[in-house]
């Protein structure tokens, strides 16, 4: 890497890859200095997509900041919103029945299969496939989505969770849809990892790309399957044990080389662990209330305090800081975004990388703009 | 009335009609015009059928919209999309950016298209059918062919565009790697057949054993080794994906064609498919037999046909490719080309020099002839793979 | 070897190119405007309210403009104001009603949180996806008019929910009747119990 420049070297030439570049996931721009194609410099701007979230929630009651957290990482709307439901159930003192618990599991376990077949999906496209892959994780994350819809009502925004439970039961015919999805959904892996995994291209461009040491991923505070990829055992679902995980039989995939490679192999054994997690909690669910009947839907005012309420989200550590100074509205609302926190390492990563480089480790980083912007 | 002779007569009949001062001229107009309207629809259907193709492949639909204008009830399962696409791009307003170079801007789809038409003229369609019968028609061929590189980075200096600038270079990066193995894969066939002319090659392929294996080049080892690489080399040339670089779409939003829109990207769309027919076109005749029927019986179906079938075969896999590769880095482009496939190109030209030197071994010398001949291109794939990839492998992992 | 991995790849997107001609569980895609989706019962899209009956709409609203989801509408697209006067509901006591009620649908994002604080069953999650318009201020914003739907269009959309709420609503004017004769006798005996009556202006 050289970042001299003299009449005896050619010119460097800055690049602004986005806010409208085909992959950057959203409006996300890195302003790169190239040697060649070589980086010598790379600056991520970002804030295009800000829209004031953490404010608008502290202007707004509990409840109505909740269809908001969909829109955070709008990947995964039902884990935004079990993660926000902690944060408030610790604050109000609610507790959440079995079904509910249940069916929290098996939503934040869909939506890991959602998010990780998406990652895995767009970052071939960023490794430049002509979206076979992508269409193909797309294919079966449409089967998940429609079962969202048939339950929450939307897609992607689910608005799912509430304080205290959930907001609708599921029938007995969407739990059945479900399970047979999910005992189906090893059989896409299978095909996907034939398809690309072993493929000598896919090897040769993520093996030892954009290597993270387990020291830098924590020192960076990189949370998920980024800091796992480096060997970290560090999930939340066995750290924290929220929700019924402890019930749950269920391995932590762990890497060793922390490249590009790992960190696409961590989605993939994750999603096994998750469909693995999902059946248990189709076979074990019980049936019950699904929401704790001390907890109101209007005028709910906490006492005062603070809480902060996290979960491991498909991109990582998910936390919502929460400050009551007893009104309906939080005083202060602080949102722990794991996209953004995971991004803070992309310079040291793509440094004396091509620009080819850059873009895969960005897409393997896994971000949503709609959670680093807020 | 013998189809086989028809387009020979059809031309001949519009040929007389005209004064004998004349007639050479009529003769390569007609020729012309006959080639640019029969591979623009070849490149028309080739675009519907690729976005079908791969639409499928990706479990999808593909378009399936686009039916005639007077009997909207008639979908025709979309293939009148291209026609739509052209006027699309005719219409669309040709934008030119301010600081590029104009001349240059203008002047690269232009003459890409030109150059990309260029090698249609000494591929033989047919038995009879040949537009130019050059005696060097291989050296013409490649001559033409590597100019196109040429007209991309003339588009990507002169769009004044960054990304399209990167483009340029590695266009350019990409052309000096990939035209010498191309050119060494080819010089075999040359070797074995002893001549350059396309037409002489085509017709070497010619016989049957039992009439039915047919005798072409890509059934011998030599021939196969260099059928591969003359694959891949044509991908390379024709910036098709796993090698599509130069517009990398995730990388450089759309390399070269960045600052191109309407009728101009159009003709770059077009001139890509011009250059991979015609180097399919070259794949067919030099490996696959040309215009040969694969079995004696099949002689009944016109050469010409032949021809084409070939060609929409090597066609529909480049799609297939397409649909499940994932593209190269710069770096791994280039060392693929210098450490693997020259040295492979290299050592299959010692292998068609054995291959000419040993027409004349008979009974279990043939099979001798097959495995030295076998050996010299695996033995090598085998090793030089495993450098290639070396330290690549599937992993495994270890759970908390 | 080198070049299995890619051999693997490619059988299996042929795989997925037979499978995309007999496979429905590969090929998802619907034919948009000719294969109308089916939507699941849940699905939400917009709100709209309830009246009970069709041909006089503006008379039979359910919603009584208690402003409730106005207060509670996350991105506050919802607008309300109150009648000056009151008129009957379907028990006949008389109640308020919304002389304005405006949902700008540029602004409002389905989260159905409307529909779940409304304590009157007025205002319903609707079924609508498709709507365009060439104005985004008068042709977005939607009036009492055009959000008004019969409760038979909820039936229609969604039977069990709509069966569910018509078995409470008719529960709670059974039980208001109930309660409103049991007032009728309780002061028809303490009328007969105090003669002369001077309680008439005690009526309920």
């Amino acid at each position: 890497m050289r970042a001299v420049h003299d009449e005896f070297h050619g010119d460097l030439l800055e690049v602004s890859m986005g806010p409208q570049h085909p992959s950057t996931h959203g409006v996300f721009r890195m302003v790169v200095t190239l040697d060649g194609e070589q980086i010598v410099k790379l600056k991520p701007v970002f804030g295009y997509l800000h829209r004031n979230h953490e404010k608008i929630a502290e202007s707004t009651s509990y409840l109505s900041s909740m269809p908001y957290t969909d829109r955070l990482d709008y990947l995964c709307s039902m884990s935004n919103n079990w993660a926000y439901a902690l944060a408030v159930e610790k604050l109000g003192g609610l507790t959440v029945p079995d079904r509910a618990q249940y069916l929290r599991v098996i939503m934040a376990e869909l939506t890991r299969l959602v998010n990780h077949s998406c990652l895995v999906g767009f970052l071939f496209n960023d490794l430049g496939t002509s979206f076979t892959p992508l269409l193909y994780a797309f294919r079966e994350r449409e089967k998940i989505l429609d079962l969202f819809e048939s339950l929450s009502g939307s897609r992607m925004m689910c608005n799912y969770q509430r304080f205290g439970g959930c907001r609708v039961d599921p029938p007995p015919a969407w739990l059945a849809a479900a399970s047979a999805l999910v005992d189906n959904f090893p059989r896409f892996l299978d095909e996907y990892e034939t398809m690309l995994t072993g493929n000598e291209i896919m090897l040769a461009r993520t093996q030892g790309i954009g290597p993270m040491g387990a020291a830098q991923a924590i020192n960076a505070g990189i949370t998920g399957p980024c800091l796992r990829a480096t060997g970290v055992d560090y999930d939340l679902r066995k750290v924290d044990a929220y929700g019924f995980y402890p019930r749950f039989n269920f391995r932590v995939p762990l890497g060793a080389h922390g490249d590009t490679y790992d960190r696409y192999m961590m989605r993939i054994l994750e999603m096994r662990e998750s469909v693995k997690i999902l059946q248990q909690a189709f076979r074990e669910l019980p049936a019950g209330p699904i929401m704790d009947p001390k907890a109101k839907l209007r005028g709910f005012r906490p006492k005062v305090g603070e809480a902060y309420g996290r979960l491991e989200g498909p991109k990582g550590e998910l936390g919502f800081y929460l400050i009551s100074d007893g009104s309906t509205n939080p005083w202060r609302y602080r949102v722990r975004p794991p996209s953004l926190i995971n991004l803070t390492l992309l310079e040291e990563l793509c440094l004396g990388r091509t620009i080819a480089d850059a873009v895969v480790i960005l897409g393997s980083i896994d971000i949503v703009l709609g959670e680093v912007d807020r | 009335m013998n189809l086989e002779t028809l387009p020979l007569q059809l031309r001949n009949a519009i040929v007389d009609l005209f004064p004998p001062a004349l007639q050479w001229f009529v003769h390569h107009l007609l020729t012309i015009t006959v080639i640019l309207t029969v591979f623009g629809l070849f490149f028309a259907f080739t675009t519907i059928a690729e976005r079908k193709l791969l639409a499928r492949l990706q479990n999808r639909l593909g378009p399936n919209r686009a039916g005639l204008p007077w009997f909207p009830k008639l979908k025709l399962w979309g293939i009148t999309q291209p026609f739509a696409d052209a006027i699309k791009a005719i219409t669309k307003e040709d934008i030119v950016p301010a600081a590029a170079d104009k001349v240059l801007h203008f002047l690269a789809p232009v003459l890409i298209v030109a150059f990309s038409l260029l090698g249609f003229a000494v591929l033989p369609f047919g038995r009879n059918l040949i537009p130019v019968e050059l005696d060097a028609a291989l050296l013409y061929f490649f001559a033409a062919g590597a100019a196109t590189e040429l007209a991309i980075f003339m588009a990507g200096w002169g769009s004044r565009n960054k990304y399209s600038l990167l483009a340029a270079m590695r266009a350019l990066a990409q052309l000096i790697s990939y035209e010498l193995p191309l050119i060494l894969s080819v010089v075999p066939v040359v070797m074995v057949c002893g001549t350059l002319s396309t037409k002489a090659i085509a017709a070497a392929q010619g016989g049957w054993t039992f009439g039915l294996l047919p005798h072409w080049h890509v059934f011998t080892p030599w021939g196969f080794a260099a059928f591969i690489i003359f694959l891949i080399a044509t991908l390379a040339e024709s910036n098709r994906s796993p090698f599509d670089l130069p517009e990398a779409e995730s990388e450089l939003i759309a390399g070269h064609l960045t600052e191109y829109s309407g009728f101009k990207y159009a003709l770059f769309f077009m001139a890509e498919y011009f250059g991979l027919t015609a180097l399919s076109g070259l794949g067919v005749t030099l490996f696959l037999g040309g215009w040969q029927a694969p079995c004696e019986f099949l002689q009944f179906i016109p050469s010409y046909l032949w021809f084409m079938i070939k060609l929409v075969g090597m066609i529909v896999f480049f799609i297939w490719v397409r649909g499940t590769l994932l593209r190269l880095r710069i770096d791994q482009l280039t060392r693929l080309s210098w450490k693997f496939l020259v040295p492979l190109a290299l050592l299959n030209l010692g292998n068609g020099a054995f291959w000419a030197l040993t027409p004349d071994w008979t009974g279990p010398l043939v099979l001798a002839r097959w495995a030295i001949s076998a050996a010299i291109v695996v033995v090598p794939f085998v090793l030089l793979g495993r450098r290639l990839t070396a330290g690549q492998a599937p992993r495994s992992y270890r759970y908390a | 070897m080198l070049g299995s991995g890619i051999l693997k790849g490619l059988a299996v997107t042929a795989k997925n190119f037979v499978g995309s001609y007999h496979n429905p569980a590969r090929m998802v895609t619907q034919e948009y405007p000719d294969v109308q989706p089916q939507l699941p019962a849940n699905y939400r899209n917009f709100p709209f309210l309830v009246t009970e009956n069709a041909t006089d709409p503006m008379g039979t609203m359910r919603c009584v403009a208690c402003q409730i989801c106005e207060k509670e509408c996350p991105p506050q697209c919802i607008y309300i104001e109150k009648s000056k006067d009151k008129k009957p509901d379907a028990n006949g006591k008389l109640q308020l009603y919304p002389a304005v009620f405006d949902i700008d649908t540029a602004v409002c994002m389905s989260c159905q949180l409307c529909v779940e604080v409304c304590p009157f069953d007025a205002i319903k999650m609707d079924h609508v996806f498709a709507i365009a318009a060439t104005n985004r201020f008068s042709g977005l914003l939607l009036n009492r008019e055009e959000l008004a739907k019969p409760n038979t269009y909820f039936h229609e959309i969604r039977p069990d929910e709509a069966a569910e709420v018509d078995g409470r609503l008719a529960a709670e004017r059974a039980a208001a009747e109930e309660k409103a004769k049991a007032a009728a006798a309780a002061k028809a005996t303490a009328a007969t119990a105090t003669k002369p009556a001077t309680g008439g202006a005690a009526a309920p």
